[in-house]
């Protein structure tokens, strides 16, 4: 493969990997933070505040390493990824802008009073900033979304002469229907990771036995949230976005599931590891006929194999997208089953005693993250070897201009700082968990006198 | 249709450059006067709440440039990539410098951060400056429309540059005493007691630099782009443009003379809208030239996206921007007058940074 290729390739997957670890936790923990201030206005109980106080400041770490991490992502389309920005940009360019004028502008324009202006604001008014805060969050995922949909299943556009693409249809674009499944499973997981993460914390609080009862409000919504996104996760979003896979890209799915013979009433494999070489899974442990069934509805149907399409259209790395689609699915499945227990022992009045209950969540804590990023990697991995799909290359999409030496020197760069950032967090937001969720003195003035006194 | 693309561009970026410009121009003033804990932490508060809704203006412009120039974006980001992620990681120093630096209750800690903010805001202005120069000098663009600048050559304006040469430092320059000016009128405003003395008093030493500087730009830019008049020459009245920048240094100077702050702060303000007009006039309707050939320049004939985009790009661009720009009056708003020198907790806290955070 080419060194410029790949240096370029390696540097847009570490820089995104990265950065998404953060907006992920924001956007789970954004509709949970509206709930508890949601409850705090319903039944004045200082507690909710409290939390959600608690929370809005592990939000406000994991936004600002979001913001930082996330701007080298919109220049990097150009500067890494030169040939592709300029035959997509009639496109894709709108959505990203979207992205900005309406989801950062609104986000970053309350987050400060969400964070800091609770003195300034009215019960209500406080509740609106976070509400903003999220609504411009999810936004944002969107239109994120839109913009990898579109290179996954390529609508609303014609070719000019010069190549290029260009959009004949807006709503054709936003309502691009691998766009609505995928925002749905998306958001779904960012929800698991804020809900694990919640769940966690309060885990741990009620081992520690300190904070106890924000601890087991912290359970409680975490588990409740929790159970109902593991369950959508896998039905209907997951299972439709299996089936739309099926339809637009079966090479892809073919490799996720190591399937290189075409195969009528196909098993899915749970366990096994693909050897490329031998075109076979080594000791494959298998549900037959179910991956016919998931994708197709009945167990006989064919669900064609590698072996049917050109090698040059295969993904380029089929192990790994066989492994990150596993890890995905098995993490998926032991979080609905963490959360299902959690959720049963919850409702009959036993969780917050049931300490080897809160050792599994706490232990979950990282792993939604993973899962998150599997599937991501899943995605990503699986369109090759398009970055249009099935009309422009990857290969034919970085910047040529740049050489490898470069875009190496940078990367290596962009691991430094992250490695920093990365400590930085893991800091802060331990600093504000062993701190707790107690009450601050009442004075939170930010910048600027009150409105009476300008 | 490409006319009204390229004025919107030019809007987002002058946008950008006054707003984050005062961020910045904080960051250097907190470089440069702040002397004590609490004066360092006074500065940081009169951009704590905005500084990021302002950073996002970088992004806005820069995504409407791609998705209406999408070959300059192209084209412009991998040939200037070297200095774009110097940008970048400058960025991150200053967006964690500015949140990060009262989390935690250490003087080493703060004075880490301090020095993330200032020296990360100095060397953006300088930076930013310099990509002016670049884009106003040329590039070595070719036949695929493509090019990659090293850092430097021979330091020299000629076919093949480097990003840095005599005109881009100068360049660099320019800006960082503009925004640093535009900064130290900005905290003027925004504070009282010693910080506002020594803000005006910097603003005044500064003065007589920017207006060299501004002169030697102008004079630098005519000698290495004599091209650059002929969008004046054809359309007299954008002869208002310099005229305004010497009114706004003049302004600047008598305001804050006479400790009239708002008219010091909008008279910088000015300085910046004029300056960056004055060059996008010029430019029109070249977005980057070469210095080899300019038959390869990028213009707006041959960068821009598809008619459909263009047109229905206008219709929820000017939505989205209308309903930003409510934002920001509503935040300005909610966070105006001075920043309480009382110590205080939020944005600006005290020692007690441990225990709130």
């Amino acid at each position: 493969m080419d060194d410029a290729l790949m240096m370029h390739r390696l540097h847009f997957a570490f820089t995104i990997t990265f950065h998404y670890l953060f907006p992920q936790l924001t956007m789970g923990l954004a509709p949970l933070i509206v709930i508890l201030k949601t409850m705090y206005l319903r039944t004045n109980n200082p507690l909710y505040n409290r939390a959600a106080r608690f929370w809005a400041k592990v939000f406000g770490i994991s936004f600002l390493m979001g913001v930082v991490t996330g701007i080298p992502m919109e220049f990097q389309f150009g500067t890494n990824w030169a040939q592709f920005a300029r035959a997509t940009g009639g496109v894709i360019g709108q959505p990203l802008t979207m992205e900005g004028v309406f989801s950062f502008f609104l986000e970053s324009a309350f987050l400060g009073l969400f964070l800091f202006g609770e003195e300034r604001l009215s019960k209500i008014g406080h509740w609106w900033t976070g509400f903003a805060v999220f609504a411009g969050s999810w936004l944002s995922g969107f239109f994120i979304i839109a913009t990898d949909a579109w290179m996954q299943h390529p609508v609303a556009f014609q070719r000019a002469a010069d190549g290029s693409f260009q959009l004949t249809s807006f709503w054709g674009l936003l309502l691009n229907p691998w766009a609505l499944i995928q925002y749905a499973h998306n958001m779904c997981g960012a929800l698991i990771t804020g809900t694990f993460v919640m769940a966690a914390v309060g885990a741990y609080y009620l081992l520690e036995g300190k904070f106890v009862e924000e601890g087991r409000a912290f359970l409680r919504l975490g588990v409740i949230a929790g159970i109902v996104a593991c369950v959508v996760q896998i039905f209907p979003t997951g299972d439709l976005h299996g089936k739309m896979m099926g339809k637009y890209q079966p090479v892809t799915v073919a490799a996720m599931e190591g399937l290189f013979k075409t195969q009528s009433g196909a098993p899915m494999v749970i366990l096994g590891q693909p050897d490329a070489e031998h075109e076979r899974i080594d000791n494959p442990l298998v549900a037959n006929k179910v991956l016919s069934f998931l994708l197709y509805g009945t167990t006989t149907a064919t669900v064609k194999g590698l072996n049917e399409y050109p090698k040059s259209d295969w993904p380029t790395n089929i192990p790994l997208l066989y492994y990150t689609y596993h890890i995905m699915v098995g993490l998926g499945t032991i979080f609905l089953a963490v959360m299902a227990m959690s959720a049963f022992l919850l409702w009959r009045g036993l969780l917050y005693k049931a300490r080897w209950m809160l050792w599994i969540i706490l232990c979950c804590l990282p792993f939604p993250h993973i899962a998150n990023t599997a599937g991501w990697i899943t995605a990503e991995v699986g369109r090759q070897p398009w970055v249009v799909y099935g009309l422009m290359r990857t290969a034919a999409g970085y910047s040529a201009n740049v050489q490898a030496g470069n875009s190496l020197f940078t990367l290596i760069g962009f691991m430094g700082l992250y490695t920093i950032l990365a400590i930085l967090f893991l800091f802060l937001v331990y600093r504000i968990i062993a701190h707790g969720p107690v009450d601050e003195a009442k004075s939170e003035v930010g910048s600027g006198a009150p409105i009476t006194m300008a | 249709m490409l006319l009204t693309w390229y004025v919107l561009v030019a809007v987002m970026i002058t946008a950008y450059v006054v707003l984050d410009g005062f961020d910045l121009g904080a960051g250097i003033l907190h470089l440069l006067i702040a002397r004590t804990d609490e004066q360092r932490r006074t500065i940081i508060r009169t951009i704590g709440p905005v500084w990021d809704g302002n950073e996002v203006w970088l992004l806005a412009g820069g995504g409407t440039l791609y998705f209406a120039f999408p070959l300059l974006y192209a084209s412009g980001f991998s040939g200037f990539y070297l200095p774009l992620m110097i940008v970048l990681w400058l960025l991150i120093f200053r967006g964690i410098g500015v949140e990060l630096r009262m989390r935690f209750d250490s003087p080493v800690w703060a004075g880490l951060f301090d020095g993330a903010f200032g020296l990360g805001s100095l060397l953006l202005a300088v930076f930013y400056g310099a990509a002016l120069g670049n884009v106003l000098r040329g590039v070595p663009l070719g036949k695929d429309e493509y090019f990659f600048l090293p850092l430097w050559t021979n330091w020299r304006v000629g076919p093949q540059p480097g990003i840095l040469d005599w005109y881009t430092v100068l360049a660099g320059l320019v800006a960082l005493v503009a925004l640093a000016l535009h900064g130290a009128h900005y905290v003027a405003l925004k504070t009282s007691g010693e910080i506002n003395a020594r803000a005006k008093q910097i603003a005044r030493q500064l003065w007589p630099f920017l207006v060299g500087l501004t002169a030697l730009s102008l004079a630098a830019t005519l000698y290495i782009r004599p091209g650059l008049l002929n969008n004046y020459r054809k359309l007299p009245v954008l002869y208002v443009i310099p005229v305004l920048v010497a009114g706004s240094l003049v302004s600047m100077w008598r305001s804050n003379s006479r400790g009239r702050e708002r008219a010091a702060f909008l008279a910088s303000c000015t300085y910046l809208v004029s300056m960056l007009v004055g060059a996008a006039a010029g430019v029109y309707p070249n977005l980057l030239t070469s210095t080899t050939d300019p038959a390869l320049n990028i213009t707006v004939y041959n960068a821009h996206s598809g008619r459909y985009a263009m047109s229905v790009g206008l219709i929820w661009w000017s939505l989205g921007m209308a309903i930003a720009v409510g934002y920001f009056v509503f935040v300005y708003r909610m966070f105006r007058g001075k920043v309480s020198g009382a110590l205080g907790h939020g944005y600006g806290g005290n020692s007690d940074a441990v225990r709130q955070r």
